[in-house]
């Protein structure tokens, strides 16, 4: 599938200790996709494998970005070739603004010594933070040093708006937001919804899914897909917890 | 020797950067002291500047004293060692006169500082500009309307001889011949550098620059310079400085001297890129006088080793002192540096602040003083200095020394040691950067507050050399 980003029968470890048992996903294009599951199922070792983080190693299987394998690949390969990872706990670059950082990404995807056209970047980067609803003000800040929560996720879909990967991971993005924070997060989200980006929603709690609405919900345990299903699955899910997956899916 | 060789042969494979300087021409001198250093050597160097008779004592008395010293490894690096006086030529020069045009510059010459860039930057920024190549400054216009204001921005040579009423007075005063082993060298063998005067009450708001060439292998570049800025006076001076890579080592070795009268300002900006089998033993150190300014910008991308500890001696009421200093210590250097602050007068200020990066197995070392005796009152020091680290491998040592006494007096010291570390490099690898692009950002961060102290031309000149180190070390 060309325009999907298709994972299959992907096992991978952190040391000795195996995370990921087979699993296998597929996200089309122009749909978003939700992964719940309790913690410690191997949710956030997926969103990193994607990335390529050099602690995990891949023992078999596949993840073909619109058919390309990006498995192997250093992180800044698979950025470019057009995937983006919202961090959960986003690193601090003590020195380095925000605007410098995001300028020097999308640098990193122009053709060596192309010319960088600052006032557009500039028009667009102001735009879209004043749709996040941050201060402009925020330019001038180093990357994540001393944010609060809400701030840092703020931070990540802005670099989200301003990169316009192919598929997005979101990984717990709503974790440490208040409501307001959420709904403005999630608004930035659902702005880029269309049919040329695909999402993957990884996420604890069904809240977030009540403000980005999912195509397929799908229930993660022990290091693989147990039960996918559409949006009402999330909210069955919130009905029955986790222990329903534990005791019914798991064992199926 | 063998573990040295281990490390040049390391240095090939990552010195991408220095491809600008890394270049020479065939030369041939006309002037030429030979090998090995002697009585003889430091004569034939005043013959051929034709010296008064107290220059050539100088000189001689200099040299004992370089012979009677120890070489510091007590307390330096025993790298020093390996540096052999017998082996290098103290002196070489194609002429005794530096031009006033680029066009009267030996063609050779002249490719070399093109290449460089230099005279492209002279009609962009620069209020005058001197181009030293070995021995000599080969190159030394000022602009026009300087010189009417009286000016005086030439060699120590041409200095000493036609205006000893200005700088006889101050020559080997900051810095006497016997400060140290490497001073009493540059004493006994000095040629080329920058003699400036500004005279009361001139501001010059361009910078004035020097760029200092090695061209020779087994050489030694021995510049002195030495700037009075007369009462309530401003200047800025910028020198730089390349040299090919060579497979022997080579040796530069200056002794800067800063003299800021009453309510003068001088501000003295290096960006040291030497290739990394030179050895850098430079001595700096300015006075200021009543209320009164000194401020040191010193870099330090390249060479082997450096030493270098620019200081301030506040000896005026009100004078300040600053040392504002950046160290990359990549794969196989060692950047020894700091900062001396003396205090000798009431409310006298001074700031110093360090950051060091340490690449792979390079080492960097701060070392500071600062000393503020009982008697005086209202006197203030802060010192920062702050360390990152890039490898597991990579070191950094911090030596402290402050002496401060008397209850009117006040310090504050900061020291800070910080990792890269590898989920910063992830993060933003994330974003689409590369390796050593992430690292380059991530130390132009850490260095980001300081530069943007800098004059513009040279934080970009920084910046750019930051890159091109972080992009190299990366495998």
């Amino acid at each position: 599938m060309p325009d999907s980003l298709v994972i299959k029968n992907l096992n991978a470890s952190i040391g000795e200790r195996p995370i990921l048992k087979d699993f296998s996903l597929t996200v089309p294009k122009g749909e978003v996709h939700a992964i719940m599951g309790p913690n410690g199922t191997g949710k956030s070792t997926l969103s990193k494998v994607l990335a390529g983080h050099p602690d995990y190693s891949v023992q078999s299987g596949s993840a073909l970005l619109d058919g390309e394998e990006i498995l192997g690949l250093e992180p800044d390969v698979v950025a470019r070739a057009g995937l983006f990872l919202a961090f959960q706990y986003p690193s601090e670059i003590p020195g380095v603004t925000i605007a410098n950082f995001i300028r020097a990404a999308i640098v990193a995807r122009q053709a060596k010594g192309a010319p960088f056209d600052a006032k557009a970047y500039y028009a667009e980067l102001y735009a879209k933070m004043d749709a996040l609803k941050m201060d402009r003000k925020f330019t001038a800040r180093f990357v994540n040093e001393g944010f609060s929560g809400g701030e840092k996720k703020r931070c990540e879909i802005l670099q989200l708006m301003m990169l316009k990967p192919k598929y997005a991971v979101l990984d717990e993005t709503d974790s440490g937001l208040d409501i307001d924070a959420l709904r403005i997060v999630s608004e930035g989200v659902n702005r880029m919804r269309g049919p040329d980006t695909g999402f993957l929603v990884i996420t604890h709690y069904q809240r977030l899914l009540e403000y980005i609405v999912p195509d397929r919900v799908h229930i993660m345990w022990d290091g693989r897909i147990v039960h996918s299903g559409g949006k009402e699955l999330a909210i069955e899910l919130e009905a029955k917890g986790y222990d329903w997956v534990k005791t019914e899916l798991a064992t199926a | 020797m063998a573990e040295i060789d281990e490390n040049l042969a390391q240095r090939e494979a990552i010195e991408v950067d220095r491809s600008k300087g890394d270049f020479k021409y065939e030369e041939s001198y006309a002037f030429d002291a030979g090998v090995g250093l002697s009585a003889s050597v430091v004569d034939y160097i005043s013959k051929v500047k034709d010296e008064e008779p107290w220059i050539r004592e100088f000189r001689q008395k200099s040299l004992k004293i370089f012979e009677g010293l120890p070489m510091p490894t007590h307390w330096a690096t025993t790298d020093l060692d390996n540096i052999k006086f017998d082996k290098i030529r103290y002196y070489l020069a194609k002429g005794q006169k530096a031009v006033r045009t680029w066009e009267e510059v030996p063609d050779d010459v002249k490719k070399t500082f093109e290449r460089l860039g230099i005279p492209e930057s002279e009609r962009k920024f620069l209020a005058g500009v001197e181009a030293q190549f070995d021995s000599e400054a080969v190159y030394s216009r000022m602009k026009e309307e300087l010189e009417k204001l009286g000016v005086i921005f030439c060699g120590p040579t041409d200095g000493l001889r036609d205006h000893p009423e200005i700088f006889r007075k101050w020559f080997g005063k900051v810095i006497p011949a016997g400060d140290n082993k490497f001073a009493a060298l540059n004493s006994a063998v000095f040629s080329g550098g920058s003699f400036i005067y500004i005279p009361k009450g001139v501001k010059v708001a361009q910078p004035l620059q020097a760029y200092f060439r090695i061209n020779a292998e087994n050489f030694g570049q021995f510049e002195r310079t030495l700037i009075i800025a007369d009462e309530g006076s401003e200047v800025t001076y910028m020198e730089g400085c390349t040299a090919p890579k060579f497979e022997t080592a080579t040796l530069h070795s200056a002794v800067v001297e800063l003299v800021a009268l009453k309510g003068a300002k001088i501000q003295y900006v290096t960006v040291q890129n030497w290739s990394a089998n030179v050895f850098n033993l430079v001595t700096k150190r300015g006075v200021a006088e009543e209320g009164a300014e000194v401020r040191w910008i010193d870099c330090n991308i390249g060479s082997r080793l450096t030493m270098k500890y620019p200081g301030v001696v506040l000896r005026g009421k009100g004078a300040r002192g600053e040392v504002l200093s950046i160290a990359l210590a990549n794969d196989g250097q060692h950047q020894d540096t700091g900062a001396k602050m003396i205090h000798a007068a009431d409310d006298t200020t001074s700031n110093i602040i360090a950051k060091s990066i340490s690449v792979g197995s390079g080492r960097s070392t701060y070392r500071g003083l600062v000393h503020i005796p009982k008697t005086l009152k209202n006197c203030r020091n802060n010192t920062e200095c702050d360390a990152l680290l890039i490898n597991e491998h990579s070191r950094t040592d911090t030596y402290p020394a402050i002496s401060v006494r008397g209850q009117k007096n006040s310090v504050q010291h900061e020291a800070s040691v910080s990792k890269v570390s590898a989920e910063q490099i992830f993060y933003m690898m994330q974003r689409g950067l590369s390796e050593g692009e992430a690292m380059s950002l991530a130390v132009n961060g850490f260095v980001n507050d300081l530069v943007k102290e800098f004059p513009m031309e040279y934080s970009v000149e920084l910046k750019r050399l930051i890159e091109l180190q972080m992009e190299g070390s990366v495998g």
